[in-house]
């Protein structure tokens, strides 16, 4: 389970997050909705630990531990998963190269043993499959002349291979066709289950009517303003941000 | 105990002086000429200071400061040899050609330690060297005693051929100055893997005299690997005749200061010349490639890409120049040059220098400096990869890039390790 306790962070000693309260419940998904500059993507860059954005209050913990005094790999070893809106680019880094190091270090953080380089080509081969993701992405750069879809659908690989227990997945839906966002949505609907949790961060409804989520969450100018159902998705994508600004 | 006293360019002339009837080749006259002649053009001009264009960024004080004797003893018995990469290979040690630990049999071209075949030489050595130029090349063209010298006929194909250098410390600093020379015929094409290992407090300054004949390719890879108490000073005189491929591909890392310094000259039409590298250099090291490209033939292509990373206080240098003649029309050029800097306190200079007369070219050059990109960094972090091995992954990233224009595939595996074991011994002293 995360929680999160009055968090307020700050960058360049502007204040982004002023406040944050929010439990995601294992075995749960969680949207939050925002407009621009609300802090959805400052949330999910200060849980995964990226540079330059100060904790200057509160507390994040992902099953009782303090992920915030943690190194980004550190939270990502303790079942962290950080789904990017924009996907970095890797030349000279070979796909396959990346997503084997990255679930071996996962796989030793744990306690397991590493795969060779056989074992992990069957694996990746079946959940590539899954997503619908064409063998010779492994053989390129990481995400190098990948189009917007396709980095997107690397994210959802990575997630899949890695099998966190609480994914962050920052505006996903951005820059996809809808063909796209089915096959990211799939991705992401069969990793739901007892031992998986989700905060999806998106700016619109659309995601949500492909992943549904159990709690919606509205978060404006660095707060959690109203919390509800999946029906409080609905109710925004009519009236818009505005509406619910004003009730608040 | 007194320090001892500065070799310096007085040294040097001192002990030509007092060598001269000793060297190899004493008694052949055009040899003497030819050695006379690089005197004086050493004691015309030492050491090249700071002040002198070519020098502004590599200060060669720590090699006119130190004493260096000369290799007297010859190093007997067995010797830890790199990795084999070929069946074929011709060792030195200490500069000298030792066939005892070379393999040149079956090779279908003639290779052999110059010392012996000075009389074959005659006409080539000293053709392409310019000594008058270079006090690098004078100092070499004075002082030499032996090298490689390599002859493949018209039309032969010379598969792969190993160059190793060893040095072996004697518990003494000393210079040594080999003279290679490489010879392939038309249509003719080798590719050649050199390493330099070696200890010891020393000058290793090798003169390169390299004909490329029309429609010959010479592929070569260098692996200037010596410990950091080396210098390695090395030249490269290039002539490439039409229709002629250079490939040279360098990997410097390790000696205290490198100076990679390649003049290549495309003469005749559809000739191409490829100068890739990578330079690393840590804390205390110095690393310096210096190109110089003559388009003097029209339709020729040149490639130059060379990448460096420095760490710690590390210091590196690129300067390229690319001349285009007024007749090397349909010249098309290309030179980038890269730098990784892994510290605050490392520092690249890097100086391209396009002279252009002809007036249907296409010449491009690029220069980038940058540290580790944070991004990167921190999606590779988020996926659980811990930071140091993050950063060896991008690292790597960047020097095997250029690595990746190497076609040849053994050339290709050794010049990879060789950047790996850079990096690891890195990994390790960090």
């Amino acid at each position: 389970m995360l929680r999160i306790e009055g968090l307020t962070a700050e960058i360049d000693g502007k204040e982004i997050l002023k406040g944050i309260d929010l439990e995601v419940p294992t075995g749960e998904v969680h949207a939050i909705m925002g407009p621009n500059g609300s802090g959805k993507s400052t949330l999910s860059y200060v849980l995964s630990g990226r540079e330059g954005y100060e904790v200057t209050g509160g507390s994040a913990t992902l099953d009782g531990v303090d992920i915030l005094a943690m190194e980004p790999e550190e939270r990502a070893a303790a079942g962290l998963f950080l789904a990017f809106q924009y996907p970095v680019e890797l030349p000279g880094v070979g796909n396959v190269t990346f997503l084997r190091t990255a679930l071996n270090a996962i796989r030793k953080g744990r306690g397991e043993s590493e795969l060779d380089a056989m074992q992990f080509l069957k694996l990746a081969r079946e959940r590539m499959k899954a997503l619908s993701m064409p063998e010779d992405m492994l053989k390129r750069g990481v995400n190098v002349g990948f189009s917007g879809g396709e980095k997107k659908r690397n994210e959802i690989l990575q997630m899949a291979l890695l099998q966190p227990s609480m994914a962050i997945l920052d505006e996903t839906d951005s820059g996809l066709d809808i063909d796209a966002l089915k096959i990211v949505s799939d991705g992401v609907n069969a990793m739901r289950g007892p031992n998986f949790s989700a905060l999806v961060i998106t700016h619109y409804q659309r995601l949500l009517d492909y992943i549904v989520p159990d709690r919606v969450h509205v978060l404006m100018q660095g707060r959690i303003v109203k919390s509800g159902g999946p029906e409080l998705a609905q109710e925004l994508e009519a009236q818009g941000y505005g509406a619910v600004q004003n009730a608040a | 105990m007194t320090a001892p006293v500065p070799t310096g360019a007085a040294g040097f002339l001192a002990r030509y002086e007092g060598l001269k009837d000793h060297l190899p080749g004493a008694r052949k006259p055009w040899l003497n000429t030819l050695r006379a002649d690089a005197a004086v053009h050493f004691a015309a001009r030492g050491f090249p200071t700071r002040r002198v264009e070519q020098w502004k960024y590599t200060d060669l004080a720590p090699v006119a400061q130190a004493h260096f004797a000369e290799p007297l003893t010859m190093v007997e018995g067995a010797l830890a040899l790199p990795v084999p990469n070929a069946a074929h290979r011709a060792v030195f040690v200490d500069g000298r050609f030792r066939p005892d630990l070379s393999a040149l049999e079956g090779l279908p071209f003639r290779a052999v330690g110059l010392a012996q075949h000075l009389n074959d030489a005659e006409t080539f050595l000293g053709s392409l060297a310019k000594p008058e130029s270079e006090p690098l090349a004078a100092l070499n063209t004075m002082l030499f005693e032996d090298g490689l010298f390599i002859d493949v006929p018209d039309g032969v194909d010379g598969g792969l051929l190993e160059l190793v250098s060893i040095t072996v410390d004697p518990g003494r600093p000393f210079a040594f100055h080999p003279r290679h020379l490489f010879r392939l015929g038309a249509g003719a094409s080798l590719t050649l893997i050199e390493t330099a290992t070696g200890r010891g407090q020393c000058l290793h300054n090798p003169v390169f005299e390299i004909d490329v004949a029309e429609g010959a390719t010479l592929t070569h890879g260098r692996m200037l690997q010596e410990e950091a108490t080396v210098f390695h000073l090395s030249t490269i005189y290039a002539t490439i005749a039409g229709g002629g491929t250079y490939d040279n591909f360098t990997v410097a890392a390790g000696p205290r200061l490198t100076r990679n310094e390649i003049h290549a000259a495309l003469t005749g039409p559809k000739a191409a010349c490829h100068m890739n590298g990578a330079q690393m250099a840590a804390d205390g090291q110095h690393v310096d490639t210096t190109t110089a490209l003559d388009h003097a033939a029209p339709d020729c292509a040149s490639r130059q890409t060379y990448k460096t990373v420095l760490a710690g206080r590390a210091r590196g240098v690129f300067q390229g120049k690319i001349l285009v003649r007024r007749e090397a029309q349909k010249t098309d050029g290309y030179q980038m040059n890269q730098a990784l800097l892994l510290s605050e306190d490392a520092e690249i200079d890097s100086k391209p220098q396009l002279e252009i007369y002809a007036d249907d070219v296409k010449c491009s050059h690029g220069a980038t400096v940058g540290a580790l990109d944070a991004d990167s960094l921190f999606y590779l972090r988020a996926r659980g990869i811990p930071e140091s091995q993050a950063k060896a992954m991008l690292v790597e990233a960047f020097l095997h890039e250029a690595v990746e224009t190497v076609s040849d595939e053994t050339l290709r595996g050794a010049l990879t390790r060789a950047l790996d074991a850079w990096w690891s011994r890195q990994g390790q002293a960090a």
